[in-house]
């Protein structure tokens, strides 16, 4: 649509830009002024230049190894999250129903795990995976694995794992659906006069098709699953030790645990930082796919 | 042609691995806590809806859920009311720093909460707006008021801009036009985006327990608290759980056909 210059269009969204700015930019600005100084408590400040900073990026020190080691696992993390969920996601996506009331049952069943609050979600997987009151845990350890997530590393990351997947492959599934449901019919008339296979359909219809709706579901499971701290902080509680302590997990324990206002500072300065340049890479890549029109009005 | 083999299993065993663990908590909801500790059973044999009844009579308990309303229905009302009239000129107007702002309003939405939790705790502290519902309805404007700009521009980009043009002709105020014409031209989209600030400030947890204490501590905080002297209640969380399913579960039906759109900010 060809959109006007207007400046006055500013008065519009001013409003948005004020609440933005008191509930984001002032917060981030006594991030910074934290991030540069130490404390001793009782409202104490000193100067500690980019001192926080140094420490952070060394592991040798206490905060860096602490911030690089749960940077790691959460990297790791959202690793295998893309890895299940976006191939999860497409093959449930093209089992779905086109048409009838099986595709709006399909729809509200998946989107339930979506609307459930995250602790509740960690609740659900912490009763689920008990081996004494809990089916998966029961079962599991009555066919004979010794499964117990709160005393086994491996144990508890693929409960977090499959709690996510749990979780949030349906938004995947239900995104490339909407991608599905935008190709016409014609496309694939043409394919079969082709004669073209299944697997040729796939990648040279559907999968292109799809693009745009799978760049924004990376890009939000990418985000969410990097900033994770409800679902693993009630099943797991970071642990067993700190093998499920992700970056916010981390960060929460050194702002609000010790209230160590210097260091928690430095960290969210970085943490954010790193969101930010995969949002803006993101951002740029989808502009530039001419992204910025809705193609679908009103369609899941 | 679209589909692949074997769908209707691989579909079915989707659908059976996301109703299990809510069924196994509605299940357990509907049990005593004797029955779930010493046996395992596959449905309640002897059930109990006491554990509802706990909540519904304790205050501890159902002043949780109002509490976690009040700021809710607060932040869904900000979010939408100043969401509004930015989605429109995002909509219909090109202006100095548009991309710039539409991006600064995504990265916001990207902002991890953990971030923020301290900040905001100094921050409504200091203008003493701490333990009141609507600091946390202000901090979940953070992520809800750029959901609902994208939403809705979304929506507004659907209105032909003939009618802008039309109803100027005719004598319009702005004002005018936008609550009488444009509002309700869109009435479906702010149910929508409404919908979705609500969902999204309803499931979040950790800037809701860290802004609040006594007074307006939330439903999901109360949670947390279910350890006792005597053990876990599990009865008494699981059908906590339920209960802060139900809002969701409710609505979802009438926006099911845009549940994608809703969790891809208005992308898709």
């Amino acid at each position: 649509m060809d959109k006007t210059i207007n400046q006055k269009a500013w008065f519009l969204v001013l409003p948005v830009f004020l609440v933005v700015a008191f509930s984001a930019v002032l917060p981030l600005m006594t991030v910074v002024n934290y991030s540069m100084q130490d404390t001793f408590g009782n409202n104490q400040f000193f100067w500690n230049g980019v001192g926080w900073f140094k420490e952070l990026l060394d592991p040798s020190t206490d905060l860096g190894g602490r911030f690089l080691a749960s940077l790691g696992r959460n990297l790791f993390f959202s690793a295998m999250i893309l890895a299940i969920e976006v191939p999860l996601g497409i093959v449930v996506a093209l089992s779905m129903p086109r048409q009838g009331w099986s595709v709006a049952a399909c729809l509200v069943i998946m989107a339930l795990p979506l609307l459930i609050p995250w602790n509740v979600v960690g609740t659900i997987w912490q009763i689920f995976g008990r081996p004494d009151i809990g089916l998966l845990g029961y079962v599991l350890n009555n066919i004979g694995i010794d499964y117990n997530y709160v005393s086994n590393d491996f144990d508890a990351w693929a409960t977090v794992i499959v709690m996510d997947v749990w979780h949030w492959t349906s938004l995947v599934a239900l995104l490339c659906y909407a991608g599905l449901k935008s190709i016409p019919d014609a496309y694939y008339q043409a394919a079969q006069i082709d004669g073209a296979s299944r697997w040729a359909v796939f990648t040279a219809i559907q999968l292109p098709k799809m693009n745009r709706v799978l760049l924004i579901a990376v890009l939000l499971r990418f985000m969410d699953s990097f900033m994770i701290y409800t679902e693993p902080f009630v099943v797991t509680g970071g642990g067993p030790g700190n093998s499920t302590t992700f970056v916010s997990i981390e960060l929460v324990k050194i702002a609000l645990g010790q209230f160590d206002l210097g260091k928690a500072a430095a960290l969210s300065l970085v943490y954010n930082l790193i969101i930010i340049i995969v949002c803006w890479v993101f951002y740029t890549v989808m502009t530039n796919a001419g992204a910025d029109r809705p193609i679908s009005k009103g369609v899941a | 042609m679209h589909s692949i083999p074997g769908r209707r299993l691989i579909l079915s065993l989707f659908l059976v691995f996301l109703l299990l663990p809510i069924y196994w908590l509605v299940n357990m909801s509907f049990k005593t806590n004797h029955e779930i500790v010493s046996t395992m059973t596959l449905w309640p044999h002897q059930p109990t809806i006491a554990n509802y009844v706990r909540i519904f009579t304790d205050e501890s308990w159902y002043s949780g859920y109002i509490n976690s309303l009040k700021y809710v229905v607060i932040n869904t009302v900000i979010s939408i009311s100043v969401a509004l009239p930015a989605a429109y000129a995002f909509s219909r107007y090109r202006f100095l720093g548009d991309k710039h702002l539409f991006f600064w309003l995504l990265s916001n939405r990207m902002a991890p909460a953990a971030v923020y939790a301290l900040p905001f705790f100094n921050l409504y502290s200091a203008i003493s707006l701490f333990d009141t519902p609507w600091a946390v309805a202000l901090a979940h404007c953070i992520f809800n008021v750029p959901l609902a700009v994208w939403i809705l521009e979304g929506f507004v980009s659907g209105v032909p801009r003939e009618i802008d043009e039309t109803a100027f002709l005719d004598g319009y105020s702005f004002p005018r036009f936008f609550l009488k014409i444009l509002v309700p031209l869109i009435a479906s989209g702010i149910g929508v985006a409404a919908f979705f600030c609500f969902m999204f400030s309803w499931v979040e947890l950790l800037l809701a327990r860290t802004l609040t204490s006594v007074d307006a501590k939330p439903i999901s905080a109360v949670m947390t608290r279910t350890v006792s002297a005597a053990g876990m209640d599990w009865g008494l969380l699981a059908a906590a759980g339920v209960l802060t399913i139900i809002p969701g579960a409710l609505v979802i039906w009438f926006v099911r056909n845009y549940i994608a759109r809703g969790f891809a900010l208005g992308r898709v």
